[in-house]
């Protein structure tokens, strides 16, 4: 193989690094690249991808499906940081669990995620859809602090805990946790209960706290708490109407 | 060594040469008439255009606000990057590169002459570190004295020649090279929130007007006899309606003109042309104040070019760059620089389908092609406020080609299309005036009398294009003459080749220019010594500065090739 990619600061071959096999598939119209092993210190897999498929047996390094447009990337083990970061299209399932930054931009940038969709089976870290503008992120696992942090619009779905300061700057958009939060944002103001959330069709049961802020920005984003698993936030009820 | 470039078609407008096939021979860094070509090494430039090394005359390559720049954005970083080759170090680009790769690109790009044109005193000496790390050209970088206290306060005692005193110390304590005027008053009254709202505004504590401050500060260029004209960036940049505030700058300093040089230089204009009273209504002034520049002889300008792109906003007008950290809701700095100015720097991105960003292209390039003469508007972008230097050969084939300016045209916001003035201009330049346009203007004005032309003596800094003027027509073939003008196919400084298609071939270091004025007062003591400064200095520094007085002022040694330019006061 003639692909020329980076070794720390050096230009190398592909297939110095790797054994790289190739069979003619005459019947899938995208190609589909198997990566077998340990590819854990492997940067930007699938970056700016746009049809095909990816399928890594095995853990993925980070920044994987970088910005990527179409196609579809499944990872059997776990992936590090900025997975699908900036990414307009397609489709990221990943198995195991996930670093920080879902979904999120490269630092210093404000363009997120903008569209396609994130699954992660595991946990994930630090500022899942950071800055993002647009698809779906579903967690199935727990999620550490600050998701959705400047969020202008799309959905993430955390099916388990969440350890805090979710929504953060958040303009727009939804964030929908099941489990746990210790607490919510001062500058979130309850807004009602609601019994279940939809999600691209997804009926998810709830009930549900429904909150709105971040209002230090002026926001309108919406941020659904379970009411099951945080009786400690009861107190807001006084203050519906 | 010894070059003689043989057959190109040299434009060289100092010199009235347009398009000859001439032959051109250097000789120890300099242009010569003639040698005997013994040890002479050829370059065979047939077919080829042979230019003066371009001259940027406002680019913020360095210093501390284009260093906040760079740490302000990682993501204009990361796609941009050179790993290191052989004799090029790595580094990153885009709107704010690191100096190294600065210096490259403006190489390959055949320019060799760049002038960083708003330096905080307070800031020079890291100014000037940044500038000797920016290798291959030459450069020169213009102190910001618009705002500083002394100034105020002397123009409003009518002290000009204490001014001229106080100025004359501040260009050699910076090793500056001109004085660059910001929003006049405008940033001192950003320090109680506030900005000037006109030219007749008074500054607060002060009680000095921007006008006086354009003014007094045009007449001590006039005493100090430095070799630019004042750098304005004028009142109420950005503002819509600020046509007016263009023209009465230009217009206050009209009767100090005692000669036919140029007087008062508008920089990065586009952005100080705006017509109409909001942003909905905004649209261009271009006519009126291309009308004004060409009826009168004391003005020159420089574009400002917008190029749609995401670039960043840097200036040193602070009350503007809130403004625009407001109207973008993007990252953002502020700063105050004690005693002598502000800054602001916000990440921004210019879009063709937005009304307003559109119509600002639109002016920068009808500012160009409405000033008939090109000697009095030269080709920048603010760098990197309009748009990254890297766009030049863009702006050049939209200047060349009216073709090129139609499919932009197509591709923008209707509202400014049907209201811009370019499909009723059909003006092309050619190759001799974008020469003057990019390089023997600029030198011109910068008053470097090496620089910017290929007359025997001039520094042998040269530009080779792979372009024949006689088979291309840049009215069509507007692509080659961006791809030619991206990409060198020789860059030579001082006599050195140092790119060659786009490749580095040398590194040397660029000389750094400033201007040494003979003031009697620095001159009774020993050379170094501050024996002599104004008297009040050293106490004010005690009571306004943190920094000492004595840790200042930057020696000559510390440039490592400095090249002062002696001027004679006229006290």
């Amino acid at each position: 193989m003639e692909l020329r990619v980076w070794e720390g600061n050096k230009n190398r071959l592909l297939s110095d690094l790797f054994s790289v096999e190739c069979e003619e598939n005459a019947e899938s119209d995208g190609l589909t690249i198997t990566l077998r092993g340990n590819f854990s210190k492997v940067r930007r897999v699938g970056a700016s991808m746009s049809k095909g498929k990816i399928i890594v047996k095995g853990d993925v390094g980070m920044h994987l499906g970088e910005r990527m447009k179409g196609g579809e990337i499944t990872v059997n083990g776990n992936a590090d940081s900025w997975p699908g970061g900036g990414m307009e299209g397609g489709r990221i399932e990943i198995k195991g669990s996930a670093g920080d930054f879902v979904g999120a931009p490269y630092r210093g940038s404000i363009e997120g995620m903008k569209n396609g969709m994130i699954i992660v089976h595991g946990d994930a870290g630090r500022e899942v859809g950071c800055s993002m503008r647009g698809g779906l992120i579903k967690i199935y696992g727990s999620v550490k602090h600050f998701v959705g942090i400047s969020m202008r619009d799309g959905t993430i779905l955390v099916r388990g805990n969440c350890a805090g300061k979710a929504g953060a700057e958040m303009l727009n958009g939804r964030i929908i946790i099941c489990g746990y939060i210790p607490s919510i944002l001062p500058t979130f103001t309850i807004d009602s209960i609601r019994p279940n959330v939809d999600v691209n069709g997804e009926k998810i049961p709830g009930p549900f706290y429904r909150f709105l802020g971040d209002m230090a920005d002026n926001g309108e984003g919406k941020l659904f708490v379970s009411k099951n698993k945080n009786p400690h936030l009861t107190a807001y009820e006084k203050y519906l109407l | 060594m010894n070059l003689i470039i043989k057959n190109g078609f040299i434009y060289d407008p100092l010199n009235g040469i347009d398009g000859e096939i001439m032959d051109i021979c250097v000789r120890n860094g300099r242009i010569v008439e003639d040698f005997n070509e013994h040890d002479t090494r050829v370059i065979d430039a047939s077919g080829m255009t042979v230019m003066p090394g371009g001259v940027d005359i406002h680019t913020h390559i360095a210093g501390s606000e284009v260093n906040s720049g760079r740490l302000l954005r990682p993501e204009d970083h990361v796609y941009d990057v050179e790993p290191r080759k052989t004799i090029t170090r790595s580094g990153v680009g885009r709107s704010v590169p690191s100096t190294f790769i600065t210096g490259y690109r403006y190489a390959r790009m055949g320019y060799t002459m760049i002038c960083n044109p708003s330096m905080p005193p307070l800031e020079a000496r890291h100014t000037h570190e940044e500038l000797e790390d920016t290798p291959i050209v030459d450069k020169a970088t213009f102190p910001l004295l618009g705002d500083w206290w002394f100034v105020l306060e002397h123009l409003r005692n009518g002290l000009i020649k204490e001014c001229a005193e106080h100025v004359a110390w501040m260009i050699n304590a910076t090793k500056g090279y001109a004085i660059k005027i910001v929003n006049p008053g405008g940033l001192e009254t950003w320090g109680f929130g506030r900005n000037v709202k006109d030219l007749d505004d008074p500054v607060p504590n002060f009680g000095i007007t921007p006008r006086e401050i354009i003014r007094g500060l045009c007449l001590v260029n006039q005493i100090i006899n430095l070799p630019h004209t004042i750098h304005v960036h004028t009142n109420r940049l950005g503002q819509p309606g600020n046509y007016i505030t263009t023209i009465e700058t230009m217009d206050c300093v009209k009767d100090l003109a005692k000669t036919e040089r140029p007087l008062i230089h508008i920089t990065h204009c586009q952005f100080s042309a705006f017509k109409g009273d909001s942003w909905q209504n905004m649209r261009s002034g271009a006519e009126e104040i291309a009308k004004y520049v060409n009826h009168h002889k004391h003005v020159t300008l420089d574009m400002g070019q917008v190029v749609f792109t995401d670039t960043t906003t840097m200036t040193a007008d602070g009350p503007w760059q809130y403004t625009l950290y407001e109207l973008s809701g993007n990252k953002w700095v502020n700063h105050d620089v004690e005693v002598e100015t502000s800054s602001g720097i916000v990440p921004f991105k210019y879009r063709r389908k937005s009304y307003v960003h559109a119509t600002m292209w639109s002016i920068g390039l009808e500012l160009a092609l409405l000033v008939d003469d090109p000697w009095k508007i030269y080709l920048t972008t603010d760098h990197p406020n309009g748009a990254p230097f890297t766009t030049y050969p863009k702006i050049i084939s939209w200047l060349m080609s009216e073709k090129a300016r139609e499919k932009t045209l197509k591709k923008i916001n209707s509202k400014a299309r049907a209201k811009s003035l370019l499909p009723s201009i059909d003006r092309e330049y050619s190759f001799y005036e974008i020469a003057i346009v990019t390089r023997a203007g600029q030198a011109k004005a910068l008053g470097l009398k090496n620089k910017g032309h290929l007359g025997a003596g001039a520094d042998a800094d040269i530009a080779i294009y792979n372009i024949d003027p006689r088979e291309i027509d840049p009215s069509k073939g507007y692509k080659a003459v961006r791809r030619a003008f991206s990409r060198a196919t020789y860059t030579i400084k001082s006599g050195e080749i140092v790119a060659r298609d786009g490749e580095i071939v040398k590194v040397p270091d660029g000389k750094i220019y400033w201007v040494n004025p003979e003031l009697p007062l620095l001159q009774k003591g020993s050379s170094s010594s501050h024996s002599n400064i104004p008297p009040d200095l050293r106490r004010k520094f005690r009571e306004y500065w943190t920094v000492e007085f004595d840790n200042y002022f930057i020696p000559e040694k510390y440039l490592r090739i400095s090249a002062p330019i002696r001027i004679e006061v006229r006290w």
